[in-house]
């Protein structure tokens, strides 16, 4: 099988500026399990296009670094 | 890959509304029982409640209502398939479930004398209780799970139920991020793992768009069918109707209290009630198909204080996302109707009816496994109602547990399934899930949609049998892919249920949910009755009628026709 890797427009926008690197808050708390940390940066990202706009990783950050915009079909 | 080995006595199966429900009270009813939540996100923020609820909907207060009168109006709106005693069972229970609900902290609507603030949603009488600050109600069910001492298992997606000699003794997982296998022993089980969320394909496009937790893609209706257990009404589908691409509730329940309803373009109403049935569906599909659509929730009537007040409840709650949405296309609530649509096709007893087959003490018709919440057949079931079964689920299953020993699992099965579930990692460049699912829904909606008609659902049958060789395509690259293919799995199954139950009840019944063209009419003589399905010994799918249980609250059937209709 041949693959290829698309662009996405991604609902769940971080200030890395702002994410903590030892936290983990928005994503225990995601049911997607759709955030994770990069390895590189300590900072966390959504990896899977996966999101239900439910805002529980919004509402639980400590720090107020995300942002949950309506996935890009619905808005 | 590691093998994880783990043992319980009881094993709640899906950490949400029913699940932290049941495993509260199994350890109140049992204190030195071993009691296990598993849960394949983290019960904090998990279910169709993960953001919490505006409200319960079939609240029976002693003085407003009685189990009878409740009883008596889910028959009418289910159009008399049900078993009455598991229904009488949410209103015999509802009231205390809300007592102990608020002795924990959920604050529910009183009036300025005290007294539960009741509305009518309803065609006849007062079951829906507001809950304005509902939007931490997961956050309190969590701490008392872990109050109670109930063992919590984040992160792992059950499989498959484990059936040994007719009885159950466990179930299989995945953890969905270090990818091990998980085998648990558990001398009961109880499903509650919520809707099929995820069988019909969004309007937008969008996989995970959908009304349901899209977590809830119909893994215990496929559990509970590889277990031998039956299920019911799959033909009598959830639709409902929801706010345009946005894909959730608008939502009538909270508004129409304060005066808001449905209406056509023109502004004109063409139902006299809110309350979702399949009769109701059917009149919005009609009015959508008049020429007077588009359906919008109207409120630009109602003055600015009960706007205001309306959008606190609807953008803290449920879905709190509903108010960006708006904002983003410049809309509010006094300026525009909300704009509805009649959503894709799913299962979900708590709305309609189709769920795995339990009887009023939770059980299923295999020994030992239970179902509860949006899954279990108690029609129109709604949140009380999972709080109810999961409360009856939790207690009968201790009893049960009492005197029964633990079974070693048969290892020829968990090579099987441990087969089955780590196939796509062994294909890393397969054709992504996110493919395979989007296809497998778009044919959901192209031949299962409603109004139905015999050879559409003949051909979706036929493409969603020719679906399981699709799915030996499927790859995948980490633990994560692999829960999602796993999914993908559930929901061709349900996808497969619902096609033929569809064909098998040649009549029309419940509105819009199953309206076979070929058979315009409701078919008294032959079809009152449940249609159920199970897994046949050949393993085959067997479809068969099973009666209706004599009813327990006299309802005039003839006489009571449910009709929403404007005229």
């Amino acid at each position: 099988m041949a693959l290829t890797t698309q662009r996405v427009d991604v609902p769940v926008i971080v200030d890395e500026s702002k994410c903590l690197e030892k936290c983990v808050a928005c994503i225990e708390v995601c049911p997607l399990d759709v955030l994770v940390k990069n390895p590189d940066t300590g900072k966390a990202y959504m990896k899977y296009d996966e999101c239900w706009f439910c805002l529980p990783c919004e509402k639980e950050c400590p720090t107020g670094a995300i942002t949950v915009q309506i996935p890009f079909l619905l808005r | 890959m590691n093998v994880q080995y783990l043992k319980t006595d009881f094993l709640v199966v899906g950490g949400g509304t029913a699940g932290t429900m049941a495993g509260i009270k199994a350890k109140q009813a049992s204190p030195d029982s071993d009691v296990l939540i598993l849960e394949k996100a983290n019960i904090r923020r998990s279910g169709a409640i993960a953001m919490g609820m505006d409200g319960v909907n079939t609240a029976v207060i002693p003085g407003n209502s009685t189990p009878e009168q409740y009883v008596r109006e889910i028959t009418i709106a289910n159009d008399g398939i049900v078993n009455q005693k598991a229904v009488y069972e949410t209103g015999r229970l509802g009231f205390e479930v809300i007592q102990e609900l608020e002795s924990w902290g959920v604050k529910f609507q009183k009036d300025h004398e005290g007294n539960y603030d009741l509305k009518q949603v309803h065609r006849v009488g007062k079951y829906v209780l507001p809950m304005p600050e509902g939007k931490d109600l997961k956050k309190i069910l969590a701490r008392q799970v872990k109050r109670h001492k109930v063992n919590v298992t984040n992160r792992v997606m059950a499989t498959r139920v484990m059936v040994q000699n007719g009885r159950v003794t466990g179930a299989v997982g995945l953890d969905v991020r270090n990818g091990d296998m998980v085998v648990i022993q558990a001398k009961a089980v109880v499903l509650c793992t919520g809707a099929c969320g995820r069988l019909g394909l969004p309007a937008s496009g969008y996989l995970y768009g959908t009304y349901e937790n899209p977590t809830n893609a119909g893994d215990g209706y496929s559990m509970a069918y590889h277990a031998g257990a039956e299920l019911t009404n799959i033909e009598c589908f959830q639709i409902n109707p929801l706010i345009k691409d946005y894909n959730g509730p608008a939502c009538a329940y909270v508004a129409s209290p304060f005066g808001a309803y449905t209406a056509n373009a023109e502004g004109h109403r063409f139902i006299n009630c809110d309350y979702w049935s399949g009769q109701m569906m059917l009149e919005v599909y009609k009015e959508l198909h008049s020429g007077k659509g588009p359906v919008h929730l109207k409120m630009y009537h109602l003055d600015d204080d009960t706007i205001n007040e309306i959008e606190t409840i609807l953008w803290d709650n449920e879905r709190p996302s509903r108010g960006r949405f708006h904002a983003g296309r410049g809309e509010s609530y006094s300026t525009h109707g909300v704009e509805m649509n009649i959503s894709e096709i799913g299962l979900c007893s708590g709305h309609s009816a189709s769920g795995v087959w339990v009887n009023e003490r939770a059980e299923t018709t295999v020994s030992g496994l239970y179902a509860a919440g949006d899954m279990a057949s108690v029609p129109h079931n709604y949140m009380i109602g999972a709080f109810v079964y999961g409360r009856i689920a939790g207690e009968n299953a201790m009893d049960y547990v009492r005197d029964l020993e633990h079974v070693e699992p048969d290892h020829e099965f968990l090579a099987a399934e441990q087969a089955r579930i780590y196939a796509p990692l062994q294909r890393p460049d397969g054709v992504p899930h996110t493919q395979i699912e989007y296809k497998l829904r778009r044919l959901v909606n192209d031949y299962l949609q409603p109004p139905k008609s015999p050879n559409n659902l003949d051909i979706g049958l036929q493409k969603f049998v020719a679906y399981e060789d699709t799915l030996n395509l499927m790859g995948a690259q980490d633990p994560h892919e692999l829960m999602r293919c796993m999914e993908v799995h559930f929901i061709r199954d349900c996808a497969e249920m619902a096609a033929r139950a569809s064909l098998f009840r040649k009549e029309t019944r419940w509105g819009l949910y199953h309206y076979r063209l070929d058979y315009p009419e409701k078919n008294n003589e032959e079809w009152f009755c449940h249609v159920n399905l199970k897994k046949g010994k050949a393993g085959h799918m067997e479809l068969f009628k099973r009666a209706v249980e004599p009813y327990i609250v006299d309802v005039d059937l003839v006489e009571e026709v449910y009709d929403v209709a404007v005229r």
